[in-house]
């Protein structure tokens, strides 16, 4: 029986670039503003990091494929670069990697970097990516939000919630992360919006409007990862240490079985009910203090809440509504904008996530910081409602 | 020697009915000639229509929702605008509509008249016992220029006709072929549109003297005269041409069949056949119906109701195709499905669209035909077929039997609208739909406008295009959903 990965490491440092449309940045740049940030907040040389990882979603543009862009922008003395892609949970998934080869002993200290150049594309969004040879002729030409907003019409249909009603509540998911993100000067997006206007942009795909699409950004972002023994003999104290890390990935059964009604992730409650469990939660909407959760589009985060067992099914309305989840609510989630506001670059939106819950867990949020928070929980998504992969971590107080 | 003729016969018609006072209106300007053309409508097909998907949609009416096709032995499909020069376009409909490898597929073109030719050949086939049951199929979408007369006269649409030995419903009598190399228009290879010469010279030259040849000859043959004629069919997009030849051969002008010139418009090589069918809905047994196509000479058929006419019944008429038909107002429309405009595609538009040939062939069934699989041990119903079945909790290996979706109905488990992807019908309508008997897949949503559609909804699927390479001028076919 695996143990887990719960307090086995820690995290020694983290850094963040700012976030928006980085004309005047190349990938080197932001990779390099990610991780001088990581490596003083770590306070280590280049030659003490064993190993790397680096997340990069889209090749045929920002840094190319493998390891080798990495390890040239940061002049790695010739470690291990290992690019991992995972979809939009490409960013978690180089945590993953450099977590496990501490966890491991195979690494002393690992780094996982993760970044992405989408305003090079000349898109508004995402730009069409290529799914193998078979599925572009069989499946709709469709995009991003047209995937995510068909989770709308199967949860109106499943719960008996009208349209403008689910409306209101994806609009006011919207106006708390634009809330947020005006509070944090590394975000994309940093203004704060009114529901009328959430309610009355144009219409990208029925039901998501502009303001319920996430902001398609250049940034990257780095953690630092060692045991908490290497930690301290470091110098470093109040340590922020792994509780949960799991990966469920979507087997065709959405897309192709008629259990799955549409209305949820199938893989993220199966990998909620793992990470509680590997973490030592047993009561969610009690124990967790705060959520960074993949907001690519307004619908995503409602019907997540309950997906990760914070909200009771059918009553994600009425919780986002009532402000459970602002920034004075009972669980704040997207502290830091989220996808919506913070952007997202793809490659580095999971290691975002976990460096905001990180700032919040050692006090270091600024303007947003909450209080006394103790465990931060992270929901990163990859591919469509149908098809996907969902990557959560948990992190807290080694002691917690 | 038993009977041969017609068992079963009908048309389709794309959504559209495009008004001609709004293509005549608009065009006043530069037109003004064509003012008086702007009465009534012709149909439109959609973007994603082309001659074979409408052939594929009239073939299917014939056939029913039976899985088993096995007794259609010959397909011939006739039309001058062929997706492909070279690639066997009965072949495409043969995968679409999962006929046996066997059957025998044959590709009519060239002439107008292409559809009564393939109805000659098919009799001719049956009647020699070389075939117990051919299907002939024709369409036509060709293409006009704006402003042109001809974008008024023409219609898009389809037709099929199960040629057959058995409950025939029209007995087959005799006909008769002219070929003549009378240009009155022409398409050269790679031109988009028809050249035509003066109407007046095809008229009195063409139609009035090579037309009523293949008539007397065939009512030599035929020992019959103009009087014995009950229902006289000629398509032409010229005003009382066919009473003109009803008048030369003696048969009376009453009985001249109604050319859908102000609903439809003419569908070219599906046009004669397309009347056919409505003429048959109003048959009675022992009528006789005279046939005529005209392009590069003439075919002449002739064929006699039977008892069993007066039980046929269409899946759906062509008076209802005709009634259910969208009046459509936007010109600009038109002009974009046919792309006869440069119109603004976006980034989104550029995406390379090369088809991997190898997959489209390992995956031939799938992707043409619409068939999935079913576990033979668990019954699990699924789309596509894969080595390991998806059933929960039973990855059952190598248990997959060919099932046949396209005839299957479905309803909507959840869809958008998107203004964010490439559509040349914007907002692109996509989502899951989930089969009666079990299966879902997320598929495309077409012929149908914004509010249109919504969970729980049913729909039924038809063989469309599914995007068009023209970098490389391939036609990608697949199969979308549209409400019941």
């Amino acid at each position: 029986m695996a143990t887990g990965i719960r307090d086995k490491v820690a995290i020694l440092g983290m850094g963040c670039s700012k976030f928006g449309e980085r004309w005047d940045a190349s990938p080197e740049d932001l990779m390099v503003e990610s991780y001088v940030e990581a490596m003083e907040d770590a306070g280590i040389e280049p030659n003490q990091l064993d190993a790397a990882w680096f997340s990069h979603h889209i090749d045929d543009i920002g840094a190319g494929k493998g390891g080798t862009p990495m390890s040239i922008a940061l002049r790695l003395p010739n470690i291990a670069v290992t690019r991992v892609e995972n979809y939009c949970a490409s960013g978690s998934e180089a945590f993953r990697g450099a977590v496990y080869a501490v966890a491991a002993g195979a690494a002393d200290i690992a780094i996982a970097v993760g970044m992405e150049k989408l305003k090079d594309t000349g898109f508004g969004g995402l730009s069409p990516t290529n799914y193998g040879t078979l599925t572009p002729q069989i499946g709709p030409s469709g995009s991003a939000p047209g995937n995510f907003a068909q989770l709308a019409s199967a949860y109106r249909a499943k719960h008996g919630v009208s349209a403008e009603d689910l409306k209101r509540a994806i609009a006011h998911v919207s106006v708390k992360s634009h809330a947020n993100g005006a509070k944090n000067p590394k975000a994309h997006l940093q203004k704060e919006v009114t529901e009328e206007q959430v309610l009355n942009a144009p219409m990208i795909a029925e039901p998501l409007g502009l303001f319920d699409c996430c902001g398609v950004s250049d940034g990257a972002a780095a953690a630092i990862v060692t045991t908490p023994e290497i930690a301290k003999s470091l110098g470093k104290d109040n340590l922020i240490s792994v509780k949960a890390l799991q990966l469920a990935v979507s087997n065709g059964l959405e897309n192709q079985h008629n259990s799955w009604d549409g209305s949820y992730f199938h893989t993220v409650r199966v990998a909620a009910k793992k990470a509680y469990a590997e973490a030592g939660i047993t009561k969610p909407r009690e124990q967790v203090s705060m959520m960074e959760v993949h907001d690519c589009f307004s619908v995503t985060e409602l019907v997540t809440m309950e997906d990760l067992f914070i909200s009771d099914e059918g009553n994600a309305v009425k919780d986002v509504m009532d402000g459970f989840y602002d920034a004075d609510g009972k669980v704040p989630c997207q502290i830091d904008g989220g996808l919506k506001c913070f952007g997202h670059p793809i490659g580095a939106s999971g290691l975002r996530m976990l460096y905001e819950m990180y700032l919040q867990l050692q006090g270091k949020a600024g303007a947003r910081q909450l209080s006394n928070p103790s465990i931060g929980l992270t929901h990163n998504l990859g591919g469509q409602p149908a098809n996907n992969v969902c990557s959560i971590a948990i992190i807290g107080a080694l002691d917690a | 020697m038993s009977d041969v003729g017609i068992s079963s016969i009908a048309g389709y018609l794309p959504r559209l009915r495009l008004s001609k006072k709004t293509v005549s209106s608009a065009n006043s300007w530069l037109a003004p000639n064509l003012v008086g053309k702007g009465k009534g409508t012709r149909s439109m097909a959609n973007w994603d229509e082309d001659s074979v998907t409408m052939a594929v949609e009239a073939v299917r009416r014939i056939l029913g929702g039976d899985d088993d096709r096995s007794h259609v032995d010959t397909l011939f499909f006739a039309s001058t605008t062929m997706p492909f020069v070279d690639r066997l376009n009965s072949g495409i409909m043969r995968a679409a509509l999962t006929l046996e490898e066997e059957t025998q597929c044959i590709d009519i073109s060239s002439t107008l008249k292409s559809g009564t030719s393939a109805l000659i050949q098919a009799i001719d086939k049956v009647k020699s016992g070389n075939s117990n049951y051919s299907i002939v199929s024709a369409a036509d979408k060709r293409k006009t220029r704006s402003a042109s007369s001809q974008e008024l006269d023409f219609g898009d649409g389809s037709v099929a006709i199960a040629v057959d030995t058995k409950n025939l419903i029209a007995k087959y009598i005799n006909s008769s072929s002219l070929s003549i190399d009378f240009v009155d228009h022409f398409r050269g290879p790679g031109e988009e549109f028809d050249y035509n010469w003066e109407e007046r010279w095809v008229r009195d030259e063409g139609y009035l003297k090579i037309v009523p040849k293949a008539i007397k000859d065939l009512f030599t043959k035929a020992n019959i005269s103009g009087s014995d004629i009950d229902h006289f069919i000629l398509p032409s997009v010229f005003p009382r041409v066919d009473q003109m030849i009803a008048k030369k051969c003696d048969i009376n002008p009453e009985n001249v069949a109604g050319n859908l010139a102000q609903s439809v418009g003419d569908t070219g090589s599906a046009h004669s056949l397309l009347m056919f069918a409505s003429v048959l809905e109003k048959a009675k047994p022992g009528e006789k119906i005279l046939i005529c196509g005209f392009g590069g000479g003439s075919d002449v058929l002739l064929f006699e109701a039977t008892d069993n006419i007066k039980n046929f019944k269409p899946q759906q008429t062509i008076e209802n195709l005709l009634e259910t038909g969208v009046e459509e107002n936007n010109y600009m429309k038109f002009l974009t499905f046919n792309d006869t405009v440069k119109w603004e595609r976006g980034m989104r538009g550029e995406q390379d669209r090369k088809t991997a040939l190898t997959t489209l062939y390992r995956h031939n069934d799938a992707i043409m035909g619409l068939v999935g699989g079913k576990c033979s041990k668990t019954g699990t119903i699924q789309y596509p077929a894969s080595p390991i079945s998806v059933s929960p909790n039973s990855p059952e290996l190598n248990t997959q039997e060919p099932y046949k979706f396209a005839e299957k109905k479905a309803k909507i488990l959840s869809w958008s609208a998107d203004y964010l992807s490439f559509s040349v019908n914007p907002p692109n309508h996509y989502g899951v739909v989930d089969f009666e008997e079990g299966g879902r897949i997320m598929v495309d949503f077409t012929d149908i406008e914004k509010g249109d559609i919504d969970s729980g909804m049913q729909v039924k699927m038809v063989f469309r295009v599914k995007i068009v390479d023209e970098q490389r001028g391939f036609t990608r076919y697949f199969w979308k959903a549209i409400p019941v």
